[in-house]
């Protein structure tokens, strides 16, 4: 994540491709001056940052085409973009392209409450569409912890989740229909209004494909009946690996609870004097687990895992009372990144995913790491699908601390790909892990990923250079890796 | 957990077993031969431009366009690689057989939550496998490696006594009346050919490739389902509305592309975002892209309890209590509708399960014959499907009002999954059912000359027809299969 140099723009692209916008679009659309286009530098992931040569600002789906069509013509690359808030910078504009924000594609179309969907622009933000479809006693599950800013659009580029994922899956399981831009400006109307569709499986390819596919203009989403009821529970442990396998016991009873959280000490300090959830502070990790479902389901589920939690050796539990004690236990997990934000000057949210049996060797080697890097890590896990979340504190100020920070980060991926996971659970590679997609696939592997890309997007311009290295840079990050001793997998082909 | 969790490899520092039940003891030398044969089957074939069939159990064979190429058959690369059930997750090799994975997972009290249906021979459950103890072969390899660790083996299950899948006739009696008796599951143990069985390729699930890679059968066998086949068809049961579909329990595959390339997308993790889905892509795909040699899925526990209820009701009332219930918090995990008879499956929590039924009313049925009913839609054994003219399969908005078309009709899905027994013109329904939202597949019989699938835009088919390309070269494996022009 070390930031790279920033391509300059080149000025007389940018004015043939501005003044090419502006012959369709409104002045106010189109944005090229350095202060007007500055706050497009960089999405959530703020340690890279580069200014778009041109920014435009469509209104409807009519505009969307005829600037793709028009940076096709002119062989401008594109970069789409939601609210920014991706983690992995995906959204990272180009020097020499067009950051297409579809912030202003922010109408609800329509909610079907009795087909259960709802079809909306991409801009829309995710948590809209839950409060659209409330009144109907339906919502939409997937919930990001940036739910309250993130858009669809950038849902469907990243394949989200969210805590509640075990149960009600990712995004990609929660869409039925999108409608879709190719560069070409060519109309595609993947999925269908039933549950499936004739052909290749589109809909699941296009769904986390880091906007590198296609532009999305419409989708509409799968809307689930609200549960009566839900109600939550700590559980704390004196051992990490203890919660580790409370949660193994968990499943084994055959529970898929809604939601199955797993913080660190370092992440309980870190919350508790922010928020004031209620957590243990002696313990070495927490449990929040939570129950959903009608009235009998949700207490006969909150007996199954009291009993599991006190046979896998909780020290403490505490059951939430009411949708209030409910609503303070989550708050402290869900202000997790903030509050270590808190305490630190920067940190750095790892995502990677791993057999959740190796979630106690993970920890400890962490800790390890941390001890090496001489920088503090606090851990916040879904631990119900193996997702883990390694805050890496540092200050973005010391160049050393950054690229100890870098170091740490990569080392910690490529321990979740040696355990049999992945680097990217949630937030996608972006530009962020995309040396570690070296390590993760094989040349031939990302060469098919490759020719995907060039079905839809032939010339490349849909957000390259993102999510799928080329086989040149996986070659210089081989080297970097020899050099630097860190050669762990051997078995693994290099090139 | 103690019951039922026999000890043995370690996972990791939990204390499960990784691996349930094994089929075949292969050793891995002899897989990975297996591996190299199919890739070079497929090299020479690429250079050749000899198309190549991809054939599991050939199940699913009257599935699709018409089938052209030499046999590439998967099955001697089987067997289950990797399954935790705390993790959820279940690895096997495309060969399979379906109802093993469904048997080892059925030990651990999780299942396949898409049912998928096999049509072929089932094992039994009122006749149980035996089961052979057989000492481990080799320990489960802890080194990491790209290739599946090598499998402890502990169980070496075989698979005794096939049972036809049975017809149950009219079902869904109200049974306050004592079970009727089962004949078939009794009497019969001799196989009977499943509907659109051709014949043409048998023992499938036992093939074996000798040293000169020559397909033999170990046994006339019936034909059986295979996991690989399952994930190409893509085709998923009664409880897709509810829980999903195949394409949302593939995690990762292991495939072999057109140039006989070895390739791993996904994973064996529940999260990962990490390139193209490939693996998904995969799932429906009719083997058109590439062989599927593995693949990982995710399970889900079997439900504590089960209701299936009954009401008689027109086709317009149960598609709008099917619509009003899914909007509800009811656990309702399948629907079929046929003949003025609506049959409404809960699963759950027992007491979830209780009330859910008392509040939808309606006829409770005897556990017994429910099971066989809803593997009756499952495995179109139901009566409906007897019925001679072609089956088309129609896709549509659950909302969408009972269908102006001529022929019988069976409504799954809670309304989005038609069945349909017609002889009318493929035009008229493709457009009927496309002003619907959704498309028609000539799914067993009819003239398919026409096309099976419903045909894509522009647009979608030159997509269609460049994902071929890139993963399928040469244009070798299964063309036809989906749509004429690839």
């Amino acid at each position: 994540m070390t930031a790279v140099t920033e391509t300059p723009v080149d000025l007389m692209r940018q004015r043939e491709a501005a003044a090419a916008l502006r012959t369709f679009l409104p002045e106010s659309s189109v944005l090229f001056e350095r202060e007007d286009v500055k706050p497009y530098e960089c999405d959530g992931l703020s340690a890279y940052r580069q200014v778009p040569m041109v920014v435009a600002l469509p209104e409807n789906e009519g505009e969307i085409q005829r600037i793709l069509k028009t940076c096709f013509a002119l062989r401008v690359p594109v970069v789409a973009r939601g609210a920014g808030t991706g983690l992995s910078g995906g959204a990272l504009p180009l020097g020499n392209g067009v950051l297409l924000s579809l912030a202003r594609m922010m109408r609800i179309l329509e909610i079907d409450p009795r087909a259960r969907t709802a079809r909306v622009q991409p801009g829309v933000r995710n948590l809209a569409i839950s409060e659209a479809a409330a009144p109907f006693g339906l919502y939409y599950a997937p919930d990001p912890s940036s739910q309250i800013a993130c858009t669809i659009g950038g849902n469907v580029a990243e394949n989200s989740g969210g805590v509640h994922c075990l149960k009600y899956g990712l995004t990609v399981h929660n869409i039925v229909k999108l409608r879709a831009l190719s560069i070409e400006g060519e109309v595609l109307e993947i999925g269908s209004d039933g549950l499936d569709a004739a052909g290749y499986d589109l809909l699941a390819l296009m769904t986390g494909s880091e906007g590198m596919l296609a532009v999305v203009t419409e989708v509409t989403v799968k809307l689930l009946p609200r549960p009566s009821r839900a109600q939550c529970m700590l559980a704390a442990f004196d051992d990490v690996t203890k919660a580790g396998q409370a949660v193994a016991n968990i499943i084994a009873a055959g529970i898929i609870p809604a939601g199955l959280e797993m913080m660190d000490k370092p992440a309980i300090h870190a919350v508790e004097p922010f928020v004031n959830a209620g957590y243990p502070l002696d313990a070495e990790a927490l449990l929040i687990c939570e129950a959903d479902g009608t009235d009998e389901e949700v207490e006969e589920e909150m007996r199954r895992m009291h009993e599991v939690m006190r046979a896998s050796g909780a020290t403490e539990m505490r059951v939430s009372r009411d949708e209030a004690e409910r609503l303070r236990f989550w708050a402290g997990r869900k202000a997790a990144f903030p509050a270590v934000g808190r305490i630190t000057p920067d940190y750095y949210c790892m995502d990677g995913t791993i057999p959740r049996r190796h979630v106690g060797k993970v920890l400890r080697d962490i800790a390890g790491m941390e001890k090496k890097y001489r920088l503090r890590c606090a851990n916040v896990f879904h631990a119900g699908d193996g997702n883990l979340h390694p805050l890496i504190m540092y200050d973005a100020n010391d160049s050393d601390q950054l690229q100890r920070t870098e170091a740490f980060g990569a080392e910690i991926l490529e321990l979740c790909i040696q355990v049999g996971g992945t680097i990217t659970g949630e937030h996608g590679v972006g530009i962020e892990k995309i040396n570690q997609m070296c390590v993760q696939f094989t040349a031939e592997e990302l060469e098919a990923m490759h020719r995907v890309k060039h079905a839809f997007d032939e010339h490349a311009l849909l957000n390259p250079g993102k999510a799928v290295p080329t086989l040149h840079r996986c070659a210089e990050f081989g080297r970097m890796h020899v050099h630097s001793g860190q050669e762990k997998f051997p078995d693994l082909p290099r090139f | 957990m103690g019951e039922g969790w026999d000890g043995g490899v370690n996972c990791g520092e939990t204390s499960w077993p990784c691996i349930t039940s094994v089929s075949p003891v292969i050793p891995v030398a002899e897989l990975n031969h297996v591996i190299d044969q199919l890739a070079a089957s497929i090299r020479e074939a690429a250079a050749q431009r000899t198309p190549l069939r991809i054939v599991g159990g050939g199940t699913k064979d009257f599935y699709g366009g018409a089938l052209r190429g030499e046999t590439l058959a998967t099955s001697a690369y089987r067997g289950i690689v990797e399954y935790d059930p705390t993790e959820l997750v279940i690895t096997a090799r495309a060969g399979t057989p379906l109802a093993e994975i469904e048997g080892a997972l059925r030990e651990k009290r999780q299942m396949l939550a898409f049912e998928p249906p096999h049509f072929g021979f089932i094992p039994s459950p009122l006749n149980p496998r035996r089961v052979e103890q057989v000492p481990s072969v080799q320990p489960m390899d802890a080194t990491p490696e790209r290739a599946s660790a090598p499998e402890s083996r502990r169980a070496h299950v075989r698979l005794h006594g096939h049972i036809p899948i049975n017809d149950m006739g009219p079902l869904l009696h109200a049974s306050a009346h004592p079970l009727p008796k089962q004949p078939e599951a009794v009497a019969s143990l001799t196989p009977n050919p499943s509907p659109g069985a051709r014949g043409e390729h048998r023992a499938a699930d036992t093939d074996r490739l000798d040293r000169e890679g020559n397909v033999v059968s170990a046994m006339p066998a019936d034909r059986m389902a295979t996991l690989g086949g399952c994930v190409a068809a893509g085709l998923s049961g009664p409880r897709r509305a509810c829980a999903g579909a195949v394409r949302d329990f593939v995690l990762g595959v292991r495939m072999l592309d057109g140039n006989g390339r070895d390739l791993h997308f996904g994973g064996r993790v529940m999260k990962n975002v990490a390139g193209y889905d490939v693996s998904r892509l995969m799932a429906g795909s009719l083997g058109t892209l590439g062989l599927i040699l593995e693949a990982s899925l995710k399970v889900l526990p079997l439900p504590a309890a089960e209701a299936t209820l009954h009401l008689k009701c027109a086709e317009a009332e149960a598609l709008a209590l099917m619509n009003e219930w899914a909007g509800k918090p009811l656990p309702i995990t399948a629907t079929a509708f046929r003949n003025d008879d609506l049959g409404v499956r809960l699963s759950g929590a027992g007491a979830a399960v209780e009330a859910a039924a008392k509040r939808i009313g309606g006829t409770r049925v005897d556990t017994m014959l429910a099971g066989s009913f809803w593997n009756g839609i499952r495995e179109q054994t139901d009566a409906y499907f007897s019925d001679a003219r072609p089956l088309w399969r129609l896709s549509v908005k659950s909302t969408t009002p009972p269908l102006d078309l001529p022929g019988s009709q069976l409504i799954e899905w809670g309304g989005a999954l038609r069945w349909l027994k017609t002889d009318a013109e493929a035009r008229t329904i493709r457009e009927t059912v496309a002003r619907a939202g959704g498309h028609a597949t000539l799914f067993r019989g009819g003239d398919k000359s026409a096309g099976v699938f419903q045909p894509l835009s522009a647009p979608l088919a030159k997509i269609h027809q460049r994902l071929k390309q890139s993963f399928d070269p040469a244009g070798i494996f299964n063309p036809g299969r989906m749509y004429p022009d690839f």
